[in-house]
């Protein structure tokens, strides 16, 4: 198995699976309510100009996370 | 009878507000970002004899009530006093916008699927079964692309059909749990869609340089200098003939009515009708070209690529992200930006963004600062490309302003860590063009005439009085001027200036009018006196007038926005932090300012 990694590591254009929530409760329910749940894949598509925020794929839908959110959602990269 | 109510609601920027305005024929300002719906909007249409009721109700992603936009859709779905609820939904992200579907389903059974935007998902290669959609949700789904009005008449039929009880929808079962919402939605999604997303390799390679790291800063800061320079270069020639229009209607009026008394001709013809044209001719034409142009912008989804590239500085300030959307939404009107604080979830950083948002500089002080700018701090008045390049410099001031008050305010009074930021970037939306410009074109010209005699009618009967009633030999106005003259000359400017600004407080558009009916007075030498050489008669140089620019960057809000602070925290403390802070920071600036002339 892969290991796990921050989504903030996961680097630009490469897909990733969700594994597990560390974060606020709060946000989790947020990226919950826009299809984010473990299994699903998302991708980081592309960094600011200051590295934070990044904009990532979910669900067809282009979604920013600062970095300091990012840190604390674990995935694991795929194909 | 009774008219039949319909509710609106969705994700947010699925179009629900477009959908609205083709049911209604109301002209809600549509714009390509989550959250620019924040005040339900209300119209009516008639059908078949019938009424129909509409709100259209803040987008949101779920109904949980954690939010401000999710606890009134909620208050409004299960309060249940409604015939009919559409849920509009995006075509081009279904996967997405059935979650929220699930959930409402699971609440209410009076409902009807609106999927909007098929031209756009038609473009991608998307396609879209909404027949089979609507099959298995066991509702009623009407295919739709409102931005053309396509769908418009079906969704109309079907409203009815559901409001009057003719089709009863019969939801399927609904899982309670969240994730289990979110796999069902995938798979209703994957049943009905087909077709790959072609449009998202265009859409990120668009992203990549409006957002890159090279790139996004400064295509950003070149596309206001671009918006300014349009403004500023397209507003000079009608701005002329408005006032050559104005002086000629004086002339008229001035003969026609030589017959009446002077306390009844000189109020309506010197205070109202000089007060009011001023106002018109300088701030009309550059609105009415700076916001069409911007309302384009909006609807083409820059206003998020926005806040996304200046996220970070915010993040490092403390505040939220979503304070760019409604620093964006001050350029246009404190107020609305005041309100637009709403979309900030957390008490603190709302706070943060209402009391720095007049930090900002609205439209109608716009319009004064380029009128500085061009006819006295640029030497020679300069061309407008050099002008706009000075104006941007002035918003960048203000963007630095507020983010050096915003750490210096969550350091102290509003200290705390910044919330979780969760930013939709939306596709970019071809926006359409002509309908865009006429539209905001007359009803932004409409809106800042109401506004101008709203405020310049009884401003200028005010002033009128102000320059005519006199003590001691002088005006009041220029008395209340002379009593100002110490502070004012400290600040750089000089009292009347500082006065006009005192005066001013109920709409910023009428402050450099009143420095000129200070200084002409209300005998003959007003008439014609355009706002520049009247200020030139105010003994304005480029000194005077970099230091009235910085002043009128940060002052004290005007009436309204003040209101609507009051309005938005309910509290005296807040206004009055609202009105000390941006004040304290003009005058910081300005006595800086004026030191620095002193050494010269």
């Amino acid at each position: 198995m892969e290991k796990l990694m921050a989504l903030s590591e996961l680097e630009k254009g490469s897909w990733a699976e969700l594994r597990e929530f560390r974060c606020s409760p709060e946000l989790q329910r947020r990226l919950e309510d826009l299809g984010l749940i473990p299994g699903n894949r998302l991708r980081c598509l592309f960094r600011s100009p200051a590295g934070s925020p990044a904009a990532y794929e979910i669900q067809g839908a282009v979604i920013a996370l600062r970095k300091r959110d990012a840190n604390r959602i674990l995935v694991e990269a795929t194909l | 009878m009774k008219p039949l109510k319909v509710l609106l609601a969705g994700n947010p920027n699925v179009g629900k507000s477009t959908v609205f305005n083709g049911l209604t024929g109301l002209r809600q300002h549509t714009g390509n970002w989550a959250g620019k719906t924040v005040e339900i909007s209300q119209g009516s249409y008639l059908y078949k004899g019938r009424e129909y009721l509409v709100q259209d109700l803040p987008g949101t992603y779920s109904l949980d009530a954690c939010s401000w936009e999710e606890q009134v859709a909620r208050e409004a779905i299960e309060g249940g006093e409604y015939d009919c609820l559409v849920v509009v939904c995006d075509g081009t992200c279904l996967r997405r916008n059935l979650i929220l579907v699930c959930q409402l389903l699971a609440m209410t059974r009076k409902v009807v699927l609106a999927v909007n935007l098929l031209d756009e998902a038609d473009r991608r290669g998307i396609l879209v079964d909404c027949k089979r959609l609507g099959q298995l949700l066991g509702i009623p789904a009407v295919g739709m692309a409102a931005g053309r009005g396509q769908g418009m008449d079906a969704l109309k039929e079907t409203i009815r059909m559901v409001a009057e009880d003719f089709l009863r929808p019969r939801p399927i079962q609904i899982p309670g749990d969240r994730k289990q919402r979110v796999i069902l939605a995938e798979q209703l999604a994957s049943q009905v869609i087909q077709g790959q997303d072609r449009g998202a390799i265009l859409q990120q390679r668009w992203d990549r340089l409006l957002t890159g790291r090279r790139t996004g800063i400064p295509i950003m800061l070149l596309m206001l200098f671009c918006l300014l320079w349009l403004t500023i270069a397209g507003a000079n020639v009608p701005s002329e003939y408005i006032w050559k229009g104005v002086c000629g209607l004086y002339q008229i009026l001035q003969n026609a009515m030589a017959e009446l008394p002077w306390w009844l001709r000189e109020p309506l013809l010197d205070g109202i009708l000089l007060t009011a044209g001023r106002v018109i001719a300088v701030m009309l034409p550059p609105m009415a070209i700076f916001f069409p142009v911007f309302t384009l912008l909006e609807d083409l989804g820059y206003l998020p690529r926005v806040a996304y590239n200046l996220d970070h500085a915010m993040e490092a300030c403390g505040g939220c992200g979503k304070m760019a959307l409604t620093m964006c939404m001050g350029l246009g009107c404190n107020a609305v930006g005041v309100t637009g604080c709403r979309i900030m979830d957390s008490p603190r950083e709302r706070i943060l963004g209402i009391v720095t948002n007049s930090l900002m500089p609205c439209n109608g002080r716009f319009a004064a600062l380029i009128l500085l700018l061009t006819a006295f701090i640029l030497p020679g008045g300069g061309n407008s490309a050099q002008a706009a390049l000075g104006l941007t410099g002035f918003l960048l001031l203000s963007v630095l302003v507020t983010f050096g008050v915003s750490k210096l305010l969550t350091c102290t009074v509003l200290r705390g860590m910044s919330s979780t930021f969760v930013l939709e970037l939306p596709p970019f939306r071809k926006p359409q063009v002509a309908k865009t410009l006429v539209r905001s074109l007359i009803d932004r010209t409409l809106k800042v005439l109401g506004r101008a005699a709203v405020v310049s009618i009884p401003a200028g009967l005010g002033l009128w009085l102000l320059a005519k009633v006199q003590i001691g030999g002088v005006s009041v106005l220029v008395e209340f001027g002379r009593l100002l003259d110490p502070v004012g000359r400290l600040l750089g400017l000089n009292g009347i200036i500082l006065g006009a600004f005192l005066l001013g407080f109920p709409a910023n558009e009428i402050v450099l009018p009143i420095v000129v009916m200070a200084v002409t007075g209300v005998s003959g030498i007003a008439t014609g006196t355009a706002l520049e050489q009247g200020l030139l008669l105010a003994g304005f140089d480029w000194k005077t007038a970099l230091c009235t620019a910085v002043f009128f960057l940060f002052h004290w809000p005007c009436g309204t926005t003040c209101l609507t602070i009051y309005r938005e925290t309910g509290s005296w403390k807040w206004l009055l932090f609202a009105i000390l802070l941006p004040t304290a920071v003009g005058t910081a600036l300005c006595l800086m300012l004026h030191g620095f002339f002193m050494l010269l």
